[in-house]
């Protein structure tokens, strides 16, 4: 930034936060703005599935097994019910999955790492030991595994998913916690008296969100296709609820050889919708860490041609 | 190098026993009421033919005794004899299911990630060295369209309509490798390609990243000057040195992989460990379920020691003591 024209930076200035950085979306990052859509696209039809919908999801049109006309825009399923409305409501499902799984992996995550890498020693040890047992469990069978014994459903799946991805990342939070707990201000709260409580949220917890955000956007993709892979294995969302993994199995599968519609269209809206998340998630990364600069996409084409500059 | 590998067996030991932990307490979480359904489903499945009792049910479970007992026992039974325990509802034990199946899975699995690798270097390593070309703009969208694609939905795809247009469908019972080697290959190619294409997605990209850093290093511009062969530049002095936190993703895939192989075992009706796994959970035989995560576990931790040995043999500053 220091060798950038002065007049850039003060248009900068002009703008708002969200304004600049939106300004900085769409001309650097054409992928992550696609992206970016996609991801706002999704949030408003899990939003307002109820109102764009054109059927309920559940009711019986009658006509089995349709394909996409003007009345079905998608075609029906095996039991005649509209194959668009019950896309838009798996939206819903994976808005929901997608958001509080991730909030909660965020807390665990928060709570074991901060707690693990600011007291060290053997409760770290002990603490990253586990934490290294139960990664090394492959995730849907720990899943697969847990779902049967505690039962299927939205909730169930969201608090296995928000914990199993909660572990995995406290590893990341931990390594923030101890950068910065060698830094000299907590050595001077820690000096004035400071209840270790206070510390941990006022000192440590503030300093390593970047590291906590950019690691929840890698997580929303991750758990929205997970939990579609358990429904469609049936260890996630029980039908009649339309999660966009049930409906790729169970009746559609039985007859896909005979209709294709009711297991193209659900897979196609799962691969959009992780595709979109994923670009937008890198973009927002890429915005937000200056380190993340240099090396890659047009950042890279940038650094290169300065290089000859210089040369 | 054989210390360091002795090392590292001896300290899989305590991971282990954390993951022979975990899978025990998950175990005994059972509630009472799943005991009964268990009961109720068994008697379903043999239309009343079976009476099983609840004292039955809860001793092939080993609730019928002290926590502590029952878990020297089942730690006991695996360290003395491999003896993983028997199958509630079949009349075979765990380990006996196992060895008919991992060559299976096993198969999947290196298939999947010698495809997935073989696709995804050489279109990592193009991609960086064509930067901001039309290539490179279509092999990263390649990429992440490997990823964000759900394995399921293609394996699915991959199923049907093969078979609605040229009438083919994959052989349905599995054709050993000894027998007919072509026709076994042709049997698992299909799904490893959909097992092996999210870690190549990702694996594609990191080649790529790695590959413009390295390619940027004062040593490539000398190699350049020696008037070296552009094969040479590229596969001998910047791949070579890319490949390390290559691996380091392959490594962290691994257990995605592991995981996956479950789904495309459903999919393409593979007898594999991962079915064994899905069957033996839908069936609750909790016996079969521990024990086949159990030994997910211990794969996964001797991949993990496979992983780091690899990084000794590509970088020759990497020392084990």
């Amino acid at each position: 930034m220091a060798d950038s024209p002065s007049g850039k930076v003060v248009e900068r200035k002009r703008h708002s936060t969200v304004v600049g950085f939106l300004i900085r979306l769409v001309k650097e990052k054409p992928l992550g703005t696609v992206g970016g859509i996609i991801t706002l696209l999704l949030l408003l039809t899990g939003i307002f599935a109820d109102f764009l919908a054109p059927y309920p999801y559940h009711k019986l049109l009658g006509d089995t097994l349709a394909v996409p006309s003007a009345q079905y825009w998608m075609g029906t399923d095996f039991m005649g019910r509209d194959l668009l409305s019950r896309v838009i409501f798996g939206a819903r499902i994976s808005v929901i999955v997608g958001l509080v799984a991730t909030t909660l992996a965020a807390l665990v995550a928060t709570s074991i790492g901060i707690v693990s890498g600011y007291i060290g020693g053997k409760f770290d040890l002990l603490v990253q030991r586990s934490v290294d047992a139960v990664m090394c469990l492959p995730h849907l069978i720990l899943l697969i595994f847990v779902i049967s014994i505690i039962g299927p459903g939205l909730w169930q799946v969201i608090i296995v998913l928000g914990v199993l991805w909660g572990i995995g990342g406290s590893r990341i939070v931990r390594s923030a916690t101890i950068s910065i707990k060698e830094n000299v201000y907590v050595e001077a709260a820690k000096a004035i008296g400071c209840p270790t409580t206070r510390i941990l949220t006022r000192h440590i917890l503030p300093n390593i969100m970047a590291p906590i955000i950019v690691w929840a956007s890698t997580v929303v993709p991750g758990v929205i296709l997970v939990e579609a892979s358990l429904s469609f294995l049936g260890f996630g969302i029980p039908p009649p609820t339309p999660s966009w993994g049930s409906m790729l199995s169970g009746s559609a599968r039985k007859n896909m050889f005979l209709s294709q519609w009711p297991i193209i269209w659900p897979g196609l809206a799962l691969a959009t919708v992780v595709y979109g998340v994923n670009m937008f998630g890198d973009a927002v990364r890429d915005i937000l860490d200056p380190r993340m600069r240099g090396g890659t996409g047009r950042y890279g084409a940038k650094a290169r041609k300065e290089a000859k500059v210089k040369k | 190098m054989r210390n360091y590998i002795i090392r590292r067996l001896l300290l899989m030991i305590p991971t282990l026993f954390i993951v022979s932990l975990v899978i025990f307490l998950l175990i005994r979480l059972i509630p009472g009421s799943i005991v009964d359904a268990m009961i109720g489903q068994q008697e379903a499945i043999s239309g009343g033919g079976i009476q099983v009792d609840r004292a039955t049910v809860e001793k092939a479970l080993g609730l019928d005794v002290p926590m502590l007992t029952q878990y020297g026992r089942w730690m006991g039974g695996i360290i003395m004899h491999g003896d993983l325990g028997n199958s509630l509802w079949r009349d075979t034990s765990v380990l006996e299911e196992l060895a008919a199946r991992w060559p299976v899975t096993v198969e999947l699995g290196l298939l999947g990630l010698i495809i997935g690798q073989l696709i995804a270097l050489p279109i990592g390593v193009y991609s960086a060295l064509r930067q901001d070309t039309w290539g490179d703009y279509v092999s990263r969208s390649f990429a992440i369209a490997c990823i964000a694609i759900p394995g399921f939905w293609v394996g699915t795809l991959i199923v049907v309509f093969p078979s609605l247009w040229w009438g083919y469908s994959p052989p349905l019972i599995l054709i050993p490798f000894t027998e007919d080697p072509i026709g076994n290959l042709q049997m698992f190619i299909l799904p490893a390609i959909v097992l092996g294409m999210a870690m190549a997605g990702e694996t594609m990209r990191m080649t790529r990243t790695m590959m413009l850093e390295v390619l940027r290093q004062d040593y490539i511009r000398t190699a350049w000057a020696k008037g070296l062969r552009e094969r040479v530049v590229v596969v001998r002095h910047a791949l070579k040195n890319a490949l390390i936190p290559v691996i380091t993703i392959v490594g962290l895939w691994m257990p995605v992989m592991i995981g996956g192989t479950v789904i495309i075992e459903q999919i393409f009706n593979l007898p594999g460990v991962g079915r064994l796994f899905l069957d033996a959970t839908l069936l609750r035989d909790y016996p079969v379920v521990s024990g086949v995560a159990f030994v997910f576990g211990f794969g996964m931790v001797f991949i993990n020691l496979i992983v780091d040995i690899t990084y000794g043999f590509l970088d020759p500053r990497v020392h084990y003591r």
